[in-house]
């Protein structure tokens, strides 16, 4: 996992409310075996006319926001389906961070396993920024992780929660499983005082 | 004098299952079940092999193929395109090379992961189940601690058994009083979800209460902890009962002789205490309940069959009001108009929700000598393929076909559309499934969900249709 620096960045407006995973990532793009080439199926059917060519309406489409890491999003984001395919899409597009009021449990969970950092923010910061995004869509804002900040162009910052350990992950680059792994004794201990279904 | 504190059944289930806990760190879970299926499992399989590991507990691992089988046969051919194919090989490879249990696809066990479990016995009391997929809280109706994973977390539980968890909070549901005639599980769930929104229940697990709750069947019960999610908890729990005890005696997986005594005794510990405190609370009159159909794109957006779609001036927060504009456009409907006797194209009854027997059974009592309408098209798709054969030995098979249905085999279907059933877009539809979102059931298709009740009205009605006229 790669180390989370500072991100840069305009900021892309998506604010509609309740955007489940499966307009994050269709079903029919959750063939893959891989997390790589599910990048194609990010948004699909809104970013996509049905002959396969991009709506260059779809914000996401629109030159200026080419190379955004940040996405400001409506409330609930994420929710729907525990389909990893989710984060993956959305990092796989180049979006470091979601910024929105809140976020389903698994999606939360998901993106915080794969460098993809969700920012909940109070109603008016989110209507701050989603002004500022329509008033000033050039202007950069600046997340930083290490000091929780969130910098506006204007000289304004507000901070944000993340909990310590997801933190820590992401700015250590930590591996999950190695960390759980390394409670190896507590889990043996653990599995000799437990009975229950065996499947074979 | 000793005091000790009330504790929830999720208190309970929760405590028994933490391997460690530190400062500032989510605690360490152990799960019992992992359940596997061929969509959200390969990438976690290619991480253990990266990380040259093997499976810590493969006797506690199921797996099945639901999502990309076809099921208008058992047929190779029938699969979909080349990627699902790849997709169910890469599953039985992993599930060979790993050494797990997995009933594939053609096999007289598979089925929906959700329903072969259960069916199974596999699923138990106070257990801890995760499987990668949101619709695990299904087996929260069995007094277990079920949530829905990513992939990262189905690495996690393969690798180590265990899962870095922070406690949600609890929320209590309860549903005391009898329900109508008409009046089903599906018909409760939709109601809490219509009340709660879909966020309603973030960082919360439910636990359904009441003497509605109590008289359920399990597999209604089901239906209930099946939709937690959609109401965004990630599970939600009944507590065990002389009717879970019953559901599980004698199954394959279940304890047998003494153990069977033993664990019926455990799982009688699995109630809420008198006193405990809920964070979160909502409480329902049966009574007050009546069939429900969803309108919108998500399924919070559901009203009584007798109702009109809401008006938006009705809508008081601007972003609701947009989002409910946005959906109210993509189904195409008008505020103010009736949602019974709108037209449909396709009924469709299966899914993790609605496809076990007693489902097949309420429609079939619908249908039986009535025919579907000729513009409509009716998938039944049964839950598993053991409820396949259940259910043509009672001759439903006979009533769906006689009606004009066709009669499916087992998978997840044309509730998420990745299989080869799906919708053209625009066709409306009524689905016994848990998801009405964008495009869910296929590009640009419409969706409103109901109950198995509904569903078979509405089929012979060509329209949405209260069932209480059929009954």
């Amino acid at each position: 996992m790669n180390n989370f620096n500072t991100i840069t960045s305009k900021v892309i407006p998506l604010p509609r409310n309740n955007i489940d995973t499966d307009q994050i990532i269709p079903a029919r793009y959750l063939k893959a075996t891989d997390k790589v080439s599910v990048a194609e199926g990010l948004f699909a059917d809104w970013r996509f006319y049905p002959d396969g060519s991009p709506n260059q309406e779809f914000i996401i489409n629109q030159k200026i926001y080419q190379n955004a890491e940040i996405l400001l999003a409506g409330d609930n984001f994420g929710c729907g389906s525990s389909r990893e395919h989710a984060p993956w899409a959305i990092t796989g597009n180049g979006i470091k961070a979601v910024i929105s009021t809140s976020f389903a449990d698994i999606f939360k969970n998901n993106a915080l396993k794969n460098n993809l950092l969700p920012i909940t923010v109070d109603p008016e910061i989110h209507k701050s920024l989603l002004d500022l995004s329509e008033e000033a869509p050039e202007a950069n804002i600046s997340i930083d992780l290490e000091t929780q900040k969130v910098f506006l162009p204007a000289g304004q910052e507000f901070d944000f929660q993340i909990d310590p350990f997801a933190k820590k992950c992401l700015l250590n680059g930590v591996d999950q499983l190695g960390y759980i792994l390394s409670f190896e004794a507590n889990i043996a201990e653990y599995e000799k005082t437990r009975k229950s279904v065996i499947i074979q | 004098m000793n005091i000790v504190k009330p504790k929830t059944l999720f208190d309970k289930v929760w405590e028994r299952h933490i391997v460690s806990e530190e400062a500032d760190s989510p605690t360490i879970l152990y799960i019992d079940l992992h359940l596997i299926h061929e969509v959200t499992s390969p990438q976690a399989f290619s991480g253990l092999r990266q990380r040259e590991m093997k499976v810590r507990r493969p006797d506690k691992t199921l797996g099945v193929m639901d999502h990309s089988t076809p099921t208008i046969s058992l047929l190779e051919s029938d699969i979909i395109d080349n990627m699902s194919k790849i997709q169910m090989d890469q599953m039985a490879i992993n599930c060979k090379e790993f050494g797990i249990k997995l009933y594939e696809f053609g096999s007289p066990d598979n089925g929906i992961v959700h329903v072969v479990a259960p069916e199974k016995g596999v699923s138990q009391p106070g257990m801890t189940i995760v499987c990668g997929d949101s619709h695990t809280s299904t087996h929260g109706a069995f007094g277990a601690l079920a949530f829905g994973i990513g992939t990262s977390e189905v690495e996690h539980v393969l690798g180590s058994q265990c899962l870095l968890q922070y406690k949600p909070k609890s929320y209590e549901v309860r549903v005391d009083g009898k329900l109508k005639k008409g009046v089903t599980a599906k018909d409760i769930i939709l109601t809490v979800i219509a009340k709660i929104g879909t966020g309603g229940g973030t960082g919360h697990v439910f636990e359904f209460t009441g003497s509605a709750i109590r008289s359920l069947s399990m597999e209604e019960r089901m239906t209930i902890c099946n939709m937690s999610i959609e109401g965004g908890a990630r599970a939600g729990m009944v507590a065990p009962d002389e009717t879970t005890f019953e559901y599980l005696k004698g199954k394959e997986f279940s304890p047998k002789g003494e153990e069977w005594e033993t664990a019926v005794e455990n799982w009688k510990s699995l109630t809420t205490d008198e006193g405990a405190i809920y964070d979160a609370q909502l409480i329902l009159n049966a009574e007050d309940i009546e069939p429900m159909v969803t309108y919108g794109t998500n399924p919070g957006m559901g009203i009584q069959i007798t109702e009109s779609i809401p008006y938006l001036i009705s809508i008081a927060d601007p972003d609701s009001k947009v989002s409910t504009e946005k959906a109210l456009d993509y189904m195409g409907i008008s505020p103010g108009k009736k949602i019974m006797g709108h037209p449909i194209d396709v009924v469709f009854l299966g899914s993790c929700t609605n496809s076990r027997i007693s489902d097949l059974r309420q429609a079939a009592e619908i249908l039986k000598d009535r025919k579907v309408a000729d513009s409509v098209r009716m998938l039944v798709v049964p839950g598993s393929q053991l409820i396949k054969k259940q259910a043509e030995a009672e001759g439903l098979d006979i009533i769906f076909k006689a009606a004009g249905a066709e009669w499916r085999e087992a998978g997840c279907s044309m509730c998420l559309a990745m299989n080869g059933d799906q919708l053209s877009p625009g066709q409306y539809a009524v689905s016994t499934s848990n998801r009405n979102f964008e495009g869910r059931q296929g590009k640009g298709g419409r969706t409103f969900l109901a109950s198995p009740l509904t569903a078979a009205a509405s089929a012979i009605a060509g329209k949405v249709a209260d069932a209480r006229g059929y009954l």
